[in-house]
């Protein structure tokens, strides 16, 4: 026990509720402790408390947060909870440092990357003023940045994502912290960033470095973490050793997470028949650069570079790439919110741009889209049965209203959700049973075949299943074929047929998704394929 | 003797405004995102003293907004307003010339006689006071009135509390001592504590004016003898009209092109923002003395459509309105072409792209409805520089007609009085405590509306 | 960065034009060329010929927009719009109804304007930001509620009440600083310090507020939430990083009048009898002297275009995420 580098001892944390007296508790008794040397990820969806649990570390809470008064924090025999100002300013950045999430904005944008690392050697005064330039080359050359001398006079916007983050945890580790907390440091980089990010930390974790990680994603902390602790609505649920808990998890919470984590095993699915229902062949979306006096068009760029494939009916077709891949561009030309410059789009045999004069009724009627961000796709002053309706109202020229509500009805009820809903507002709603609104909103006009833009990657880990099992529930009643965009591997293998995967606007490789995955032919698949953390590899721990 | 009304087209629109109010109102209740956020500013206590303070002057406002035509002789102006009627009818008449506050004489001297018959020179008496009291007495009586009017105030207060109360419990089925209890020691959902002291705190000190006016001026007399009060109340309406309508005018092209410019952008956008920085490159004082002095050849070529006075006044104070209107439009314009571009990158409005919705229909339905935040924040938040920059647009003389009361016209002609020897300081001083409570309430009010609109709070 | 520049000037040109027509119509809408004339001579000598005579000296017998009687281009050159808009975009300002000579005026009183409005702009600046840091550094505290209450109070007083309160105060009762009046040199600073000081107080009540709301903004952050990570006391938080990205918008917001200050305030101007060019401005428009009012609105609306454009480039100057043109 005495070896034990940080304490927390009963951690309650509360915040008042605004025009009242009373409180909210968002982090409830919560004691867990970290050995020296050793990782502790906390494991949580969002809201469970876990980023304020270690904020609090270093007293980096909200100015309203109200701390229990049995509440400790014990490091090298002090209470951190109870020091004062200026003793926690001399702990932050030299003892315990802190890596956050988002590295675009948790840097200074208006200040180059060198001097926000210098700036904790200069606070600290570890090193002399002449000597700093040259301590901040070599945290970053440590941290695997190759061009130093660029990076340091670089902006943060002017760099890619995977190198602000190395570039944060070399400000982390500019004073030799003791103790380096990590909150989400991956979670908005793509999954091939990402994994060279891990292999950072454990060669950090390997040099002896103290870390308390913290994600919703299990399989990632599972590459790091020695000791588990999860946390659900403020309180520890469970809290183990990562070998026993992997092994043998003893609350339900902790089973339903560990069974939510992603199988790249391939379902193997029924095969449907040629029907096609959307065909694209040669699909080019460039977007012209503009430069110079006239606005003269210099240059193109190639967001999407000559992709062909077809969908059959009842079919799932995934389109897969990290961010910048073109998959978005692809699935918003399809339904014509961004303008194609050369190939052809095909709906039912028809192509889309003379779908507009056509006498088989408007384009809309075919192909919908579920979009990414259930939060943003509803507009949060109409209400369900509104927002459900409106393209109904658009298409056809006069329905009654008791029609339509018996369609919502209907809809509703596909989606699984409750047909009192319909008059309530979005923001009632969490972020799964927004996406079902959002599925039955699309579904209101009977497409053929269904869009999916990453529909399960704002949700939580235990609802994205559930929404998943619902979208093969529909496509198995309703015989509608899905485009399903998405940079998840895993979701991949559960629901498609067929797999093209995308790199920089090109198809880099396609075919039935057991072929795909099972037996990735190109190098950039097999890269892909072998950054994904998953429970696999956890036998290697 | 005959009384028709004889509205003026400024009634006519205030009144028509009421409505509108009430009609959001209405609308207000029945969609429960908005009324979540102004029940965010009941809350507040010091936005609840803002509110009341607001409603007392608007309510003055309203009076003076009803007017009437009495035949008979003992009214000179050619029109009356109902606040006219209810005001003192010494406040009402005027005296010589200028007079300090709660005085009994003029404040110059001129030639009086005495019983005697000899002429001498001091300071004549005011009307209605028959006799000339020493400072003393002058002083204790004004006391016992100014105590009276306390208690007057007071019972009012309590009556309409009492009132208040018995509906309250009725509803809400609880004892009327109980309510009086939440009331009284802040326990209730909304700002009622402070909704009932400034209640009671308007009526003692409305009460007290009202009585010391039956026989004394409060805030003195001007050059020409008007009650100086009597003045300040009446430019209540227009600083009123002006802050409300100008914004107004100013909404409708404000909405309608800023949503048109960002959401379609290319030639429209390129159009309305032509039009509103070109507008905003004029100097405003140019616009609007041109368009006052068009204003004025119109009348002047028509005079039979403008018969009286006040009619002419108050077309020139439309006139003010719309001209204001057009200098200041282009800021809103802006702010909302801001927003709908934001909002075109939104989900929903792709969704309803796809779903085959027309433009226009986009529009209304999910453009307009998320940037009216911006546009009651801003209507909020004008309000108040709009009758701040009245008073300046007088002293220039392109502002309201001068024989409209106005607190720029009092305060232009307070200029030269506070050169005299010895100083006149009362119009002023009356003026700007008035125009400051209005204003300062509007503030208050502004920043809760911002904190309760703001999507970013 | 060059192009860019060019490009907006281009843009520029159809406001200028617009604007001078409007200007235009606006001023020949009230009074035509025949009232003019009437007014300058006056009453007693108006016959038909003496105003013809008049409107020839001056340049005014011509029609307003397009002219029948010319030939081919004539028709719109030869006309008082045209003539009348080419001297000004040649800067050949002419001379004013009463012979003065615009451009020279005009240089003599921009300078009492610009010492006016220079150290006005410059020394609220340094007051507001002052205190709007002081508001944010002891934010939560009784001195963020006491500067709250008192900047709202000090909003919702008209500005006209500073300034005739300054001058009763400072003017009449203290005999200070003499009440109005202006001369040149370094005795100019006796006229100068109470306009300088009441225009900087009357605008303490907005320029605290805004610049607290920009900073408290800028302090929810998330790059706040790093720095004090690092260990940083707040001071240095509020110096090195909420400060430089917080003046960006402040920034903008300056640089946008600075051009616009050539032309000075119409109000202190009038109330302190600075002969600066506001006053010259307003002097035109009651006198309805049309040379003056269209050379200062043409002048006015090229220093408007001037500041949009100057806080593009400042700002991709002071902001390392834009870049201009490329």
């Amino acid at each position: 026990m005495s070896d034990a580098l940080i304490k927390v001892k009963n951690l309650t944390i509360k915040f008042p509720v605004k025009n009242s007296t009373s409180y909210t508790t968002v982090v409830d008794d919560v004691s867990f402790k970290i050995n020296a040397g050793e990782c502790v990820g906390i494991v949580g969806e969002s809201g469970s408390g876990k980023t304020l649990t270690a904020l609090s570390l270093l007293q980096l809470l909200p100015l309203s947060a109200v701390i229990g008064d049995n509440s400790s924090v014990i490091f090298n025999g002090n209470d951190l909870l109870s020091l004062t100002q200026k003793e926690v300013m001399k702990l932050r950045g030299s003892d315990i440092a802190v890596v956050f999430q988002d590295a675009i904005t948790a840097l200074n944008p208006v200040k180059t990357i060198g001097w926000q690392i210098a700036e904790v050697l200069r606070v600290h005064q570890i090193v002399k003023n002449k000597d700093i330039k040259s301590s901040v080359y070599k945290l970053l050359q440590d941290v695997g940045i190759c061009d130093v001398s660029r990076c340091y006079l670089s902006y943060p916007h002017e760099l890619s994502g995977g190198m602000r983050q190395r570039a944060m945890i070399a400000m982390a580790l500019a004073c030799k912290p003791k103790l380096l907390i990590l909150d989400e440091p991956t979670t908005s980089l793509d999954v091939t960033v990402q994994a060279k990010i891990i292999d950072l930390l454990k060669d950090l974790q390997q040099q002896g470095m103290a870390m308390l990680f913290i994600s919703h994603d299990l399989s990632v902390v599972s590459k790091l973490a020695d000791y588990i602790v999860v946390m659900k609505d403020s309180t520890v649920v469970e809290q183990n050793k990562a070998s026993d808990f992997f092994i043998n998890p003893t609350s339900s919470y902790s089973k339903m997470l560990l069974s939510s984590l992603p199988n790249l095993k391939v379902q193997q699915k029924i095969p449907v028949k040629k029907e096609n229902i959307v065909l694209v062949d040669g699909l080019k979306v460039h977007f012209p650069i503009k430069k110079g006096l006239l606005q003269r068009t210099s240059g193109y760029v190639a967001a999407v570079n000559n992709v062909s494939f077809t969908v059959n009916k009842g079919e799932t077709l995934a389109i897969v790439g990290e961010s910048g891949s073109g998959k978005t561009t692809v699935a918003k030309s399809l339904v014509r919110l961004l303008n194609a410059t050369s190939g052809s789009i095909s709906l039912n045999g028809i192509k889309l741009s003379s779908w507009i004069n056509s006498k088989n009724g408007p384009w809309h009627r075919n192909i919908q889209m579920v979009y990414q961000d259930p939060y943003t796709a509803l507009n949060p002053r109409m209400r369900v049965f509104d927002s459900i309706v409106e393209g109904m109202l658009a298409q056809i020229k006069s329905i009654s209203r008791n029609d339509l509500i018996a369609k919502v009805d209907m809809l509703l009820e596909q989606v699984g959700l409750s047909l009192e809903y319909k008059w309530r507002f979005p923001h009632e709603f969490s972020g799964g049973e927004r996406q079902r609104i959002c599925i039955a909103r699309a579904l209101a006009l009977n497409p053929g075949c269904l869009i999916l833009d990453e529909p399960t990657s704002a949700l939580d880990v235990s609802t994205q299943n559930k929404l998943l099992d619902l979208l093969l529930g529909i496509q198995e009643q309703l015989g509608i074929s899905y485009i399903l965009i998405t940079h998840n591997i895993a979701v991949v293998a559960m629901m498609a047929h067929k797999v093209v995967v995308m790199h920089n606007g090109n198809t880099i490789e396609h075919g039935s998704s057991y072929d795909v995955l099972q037996n990735p032919t190109e190098e950039y698949t097999k890269t892909l394929l072998g950054s994904v953390p998953t429970i696999n590899s956890l036998k290697e721990v | 003797m005959k009384v028709h009304p004889s509205f003026l087209v400024s009634d006519y629109l205030l009144w028509a405004l009421v409505v509108a109010v009430l009609v959001y109102v209405v609308y207000v209740c029945k969609n429960r995102h908005l009324l979540e956020s102004w029940s965010l500013i009941a809350k507040n206590s010091i936005t609840m003293v803002a509110v009341v303070v607001f409603c007392f002057y608007f309510f003055i406002c309203l009076l003076d907004s009803i007017h009437l035509r009495i035949d008979s002789k003992s009214y000179s102006r050619d029109q009356v307003s109902v606040l006219d009627l209810v005001l003192p009818s010494h406040m009402v008449q005027s005296e010589t010339t200028y007079s300090a506050p709660l005085s009994q004489s003029l404040y110059v001297k001129s030639l009086l006689s005495d019983h005697a018959g000899n002429s001498y020179r001091g300071h004549a008496l005011l009307l209605g006071n028959k006799a000339r009291l020493s400072t003393k007495s002058l002083r204790i009586r004004q006391s016992l009135l100014i105590l009276e009017g306390v208690i007057i105030g007071l019972a009012l207060g309590l009556f309409c509390h009492i009132l208040f109360l018995i509906i309250f419990s009725y509803k809400k089925n609880i004892s009327i001592w109980s309510c009086f209890n939440n009331i009284w020691q802040g326990k209730t959902r909304f700002a009622l504590k402070s909704f009932w002291l400034t209640m009671f705190g308007c009526f003692i000190v409305l009460s007290v004016m009202f009585l010391l006016s039956i026989n004394y001026h409060v805030m003195g007399t001007t050059q020409v003898g008007v009650d100086v009060l009597y003045e300040t109340l009446k430019s209540i309406r227009t600083g009123i009209v002006i802050g409300t309508f100008t914004t107004v005018f100013m909404l409708p092209f404000a909405l309608v092109l800023g949503s048109m410019a960002g959401y379609f952008g290319s030639i429209y956008d390129d159009v309305i923002q032509y039009i509103y920085i070109t507008l905003s490159s004029i100097p405003g004082v140019l616009l609007i003395s041109a368009v006052i002095l068009v204003m004025q050849v119109y009348i002047n070529q028509h005079a039979e459509l403008f018969p009286t006075v006040s009619m002419r006044a108050d077309i020139r104070l439309i006139a003010l309105c719309i001209v204001l209107g057009i200098t200041s439009w282009a800021t809103l314009c802006r702010l909302i072409r801001a927003e709908t571009l934001k909002l075109k990158q939104m989900d929903y409005v792709a969704a309803a792209k796809t779903q085959g919705v027309k433009p226009i229909s986009i529009l209304f339905k999910h453009i307009l409805p998320n940037v009216m935040h911006i546009v009651i924040i801003t209507v909020v938040l004008d309000f108040s520089s709009l009758v701040l920059a009245e008073a300046v647009l007088s002293y220039v003389g392109v502002g309201v007609d001068p024989s409209t009361f106005s607190w720029g016209n009092m305060i232009n002609s307070a200029r030269l009085e506070m050169a005299r020897e010895p100083v006149v300081w009362w119009p002023l001083l009356s003026a700007m405590l008035v125009m400051f409570g209005l204003v300062l309430s509007a503030n208050l009010l502004a920043d809760s509306v911002r904190d309760a609109f703001d999507p970013k709070h | 960065m060059i192009s860019y520049i060019i490009r907006r000037i281009v843009y520029a040109i159809p406001i200028v034009i617009g604007v001078n027509i409007i200007t235009f119509m606006l001023f020949f809408m009230v009074n035509t060329p025949d009232d003019m004339a009437r007014m300058y001579l006056g009453d007693k000598h108006v016959t038909p010929s003496a105003i013809s005579r008049w409107k020839h000296d001056q340049g005014y017998d011509l029609p307003l927009f397009y002219n029948s009687d010319a030939s081919a281009i004539g028709h719109v050159t030869d006309t008082l719009f045209f003539n009348k808009s080419l001297d000004l975009f040649t800067f050949n300002f002419g001379s004013s109804s009463q012979g003065r000579d615009i451009s020279h005026d005009i240089w003599q009183r921009m300078w009492p304007s610009l010492a006016l409005a220079v150290p006005t702009l410059i020394l609220g600046l340094m007051v507001n930001l002052s205190f709007a840091l002081l508001i944010v550094l002891f934010k939560g505290s009784y001195i963020d509620t006491f500067f709250s209450i008192v900047t709202v109070i000090m909003m919702s007083i008209s500005g006209l009440f500073y300034i005739i309160f300054g001058q009763y105060i400072f003017g009449k009762i203290l005999m200070m600083v003499p009440i109005s009046g202006y001369q040149d040199g370094l005795s100019s600073f006796r006229f100068l310090l109470l306009p300088v000081v009441i225009g900087v107080v009357g605008g303490i009540g907005m320029g605290v507020r805004w610049y607290r709301t920009i900073f408290l903004e800028e302090m929810q952050k998330d790059y706040v939430r790093t720095a004090r990570s690092k260990g940083l006391p707040e001071f240095s938080v509020l110096f090195n990083h909420v400060l430089k990205n917080g003046s960006l918008p402040i920034v903008t917001g300056i640089v946008v009048i600075i051009p616009s200050l050539f032309l000075g305030s119409l109000i202190m101007e009038s109330f302190f009898g600075i002969p600066g060019l506001g006053s010259y401005t307003l002097d035109a428009i009651s006198q309805q002297d049309f040379n003056i009012v269209r050379v200062m609105v043409f002048i006015g609306t090229l220093l408007y275009i001037l500041g949009l454009i100057l806080t593009d480039i400042v700002y991709a100057f002071v902001d390392p995420r834009i870049k201009i043109g490329a």
